[in-house]
């Protein structure tokens, strides 16, 4: 039966958050619990997807069982409903931002298209031929490329801050690029090559002095931090259901509703209008404006109760366990003969890239993949943090609050035993 | 399931430590570069070809152990060999790597190559074991561009 009072949060689950038990954690990710080729299960890909929790998966299921229906238009109970959860999850999104107002959160299909979104909106309108964009040297390609493209368009110039060798922003760099011309600034809140963390706040602060927006890639931070885009002040945010625990295919778009009221409609269709007719369309109020069609109601359901068990676990209390742990991670790795750390910035979240001399990082890859151990290797759509790097590719290991100091270890054997077989 | 060492034969490990005909050939007379960019593999082929024979051939690049050791070994394979002979041999790697089931492909004539049967087990390396091959028809078409599997 559907109750109303399922909608929200469930009353006991707000403040548990001082006891942190990874291993009660783990059971509440059913995948974890399996093996491949023939040994238990480790997760060490988290930045490229992470893995769901019981509570989400049976959010989504019950939602198809019992409570799907189209959201917005019906007059009927189902349909009342699944439009209350949707706009639920939504409050949900706000609070995990901390954003004043729920108007200014957009479901969208995850951080690439909310980058494409303002590119397209923003963009198009506010920036023409010699403004400039400035990102960063360690951005991923779905904050390069949209960029590029609206460059193409309007004729506005791309500027790139560099890093350094350990994959830090040099921020004087960063500041001597900004100016008069310097229209928007997107910056990538945590690396997803390298795990470097920027000082957002600051950069953000920089860019202010010329009055430029400022978008912000949290996909990778989302899973990691606490995040506040008051205390932030950027003008725009971005993360992906699927990194924190959610479905793939939704994400969120914050951006300071003085913005967003301005801003065109990205998409045009059913849901974004007030009225129609062949003379003239009104748009809809926002966030509806920039929710054109049948959204991915499953998917905004399913982040809302993704939101809900990371806010149980409490993103402080992941934050300290997760810095122990790649701090372990870090160290133990480091010690392997032969093996290079990749991104070594003083601060970091949840990723730990290397390379290992004479082996290829995809074949680093396969021999750990036959442990049972699932990392990534390639360029991690940052060709241009490899080039900078002088790497063809890396071995990355990324983590999750799910992960032990035991998988920690075993990854260690299985580096080893890469070293042997290739020696 | 997969077998590590199904992939990672031990002729596969020796040549991709010590890589045969892996150097840059001043006399050749046709090259080509591969590029496999979700990998970062990277190879250029170069031939001396002596009217339709493969009098010289080399590789020089960087690459997956898979990748070195099916550019080392197809240099061996095909040097002396005619135009027309390592295009056949081509078509038969082809096969071997792309073939479904396994098991069932025909790897006679292919001599030393037959340790990359093993590879068709693993579907994203399949790109890395043919990366030269199509580098090496390119070189003898003598097309510009580089060669992407992508
Ligand atoms: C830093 C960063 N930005 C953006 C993205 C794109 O996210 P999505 O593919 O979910 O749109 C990713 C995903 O890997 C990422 O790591």
């Amino acid at each position: 039966m559907i109750r109303t009072n399922e909608i929200g949060a469930p009353p006991g689950l707000l403040k548990r958050a001082a006891m942190f038990d990874v291993q009660k954690i783990r059971q509440d990710f059913p995948i974890l619990n399996q093996k491949v080729h023939g040994r238990p299960l480790i997760y060490l890909d988290n930045a490229a997807t992470s893995q769901k929790p019981q509570a989400v998966i049976d959010t989504i299921t019950r939602y198809y069982l019992e409570q799907n229906a189209n959201i917005h238009r019906g007059v009927h109970y189902l349909s009342e409903w699944a439009t209350r959860a949707y706009e639920e999850s939504r409050l949900k999104a706000q609070r995990f931002l901390n954003a004043t107002d729920a108007r200014e959160i957009i479901f969208v299909r995850g951080a690439t298209e909310a980058i494409n979104l303002v590119a397209h909106s923003y963009g198009l309108k506010y920036i023409t031929a010699g403004d400039e964009i400035l990102i960063s040297a360690i951005e991923h390609h779905s904050n390069i490329v949209p960029w590029q493209m609206l460059c193409q368009t309007t004729g506005a110039i791309l500027r790139v801050a560099p890093m350094n060798d350990q994959g830090e922003l040099l921020l004087d760099e960063y500041e001597r690029l900004l100016g008069p011309r310097t229209k928007l600034v997107s910056l990538v809140h945590v690396s997803n090559a390298l795990g470097s963390l920027n000082p957002i706040k600051a950069m953000v602060a920089m860019a202010r002095r010329w009055n430029a927006r400022v978008m912000v890639d949290g996909a990778q931070a989302a899973p990691h931090l606490a995040i506040d885009v008051q205390e932030l002040d950027c003008d725009f945010y971005t993360f992906s259901g699927h990194k924190v625990f959610g479905p793939t295919g939704i994400g969120v778009l914050y951006g300071k509703r003085e913005w967003l009221e301005q801003m065109p409609p990205y998409q045009g269709g059913g849901d974004m209008i007030i009225s129609v007719s062949f003379e003239k369309t009104e748009y809809n109020h926002l966030p509806f404006k920039f929710e054109a069609g049948t959204p991915h109601i499953a998917g905004a359901i399913g982040l809302g109760a993704a939101l809900d068990y990371v806010n149980q676990i409490g993103l402080d209390t992941i934050a300290r366990y997760e810095h122990d742990l790649l701090a372990y991670a870090t160290e133990a790795v480091a010690a392997i003969p032969g093996l290079r750390l990749i991104g070594t910035a003083r601060e970091k979240a949840g990723v730990l890239g290397f390379v290992l001399d004479g082996v290829h990082a995809h074949d680093i890859g396969t021999v750990l993949d036959h442990a049972g151990i699932a990392i990534r290797a390639g360029h991690h759509c940052a060709m241009p943090v490899m080039k900078r790097l002088g790497v063809p590719a890396t071995a990355r290991a990324s983590l999750a609050f799910y992960n032990t100091k035991e998988e920690i270890d075993a990854l260690v054997q299985g580096i080893y035993k890469v070293k042997e077989m290739f020696d | 399931m997969s077998d590590l060492g199904e992939l990672y034969q031990q002729v596969i490990l020796d040549h991709n430590k010590r890589p045969r005909n892996f150097r840059r050939l001043e006399e050749a007379n046709h090259r080509a570069d591969g590029h496999n960019p979700l990998c970062g593999d990277q190879l250029t082929v170069y031939l001396q070809m002596e009217g339709d024979v493969i009098r010289d051939i080399a590789f020089h690049g960087a690459g997956c152990a898979i990748s070195k050791a099916s550019a080392s070994l197809m240099t061996e394979s095909v040097k002396g060999k005619t135009k027309l002979e390592a295009e056949q041999i081509f078509e038969k790697m082809h096969k071997l790597l792309t073939g479904d089931p396994c098991a069932l492909v025909e790897t006679g004539g292919l001599g030393k190559l037959a340790v990359f049967s093993g590879v068709c087990e693993f579907p994203v390396r399949v790109k890395c074991a043919s990366l030269a091959w199509h580098t090496l028809r390119a070189a003898l078409e003598q097309i510009k561009e580089a060669v992407s599997t992508e």
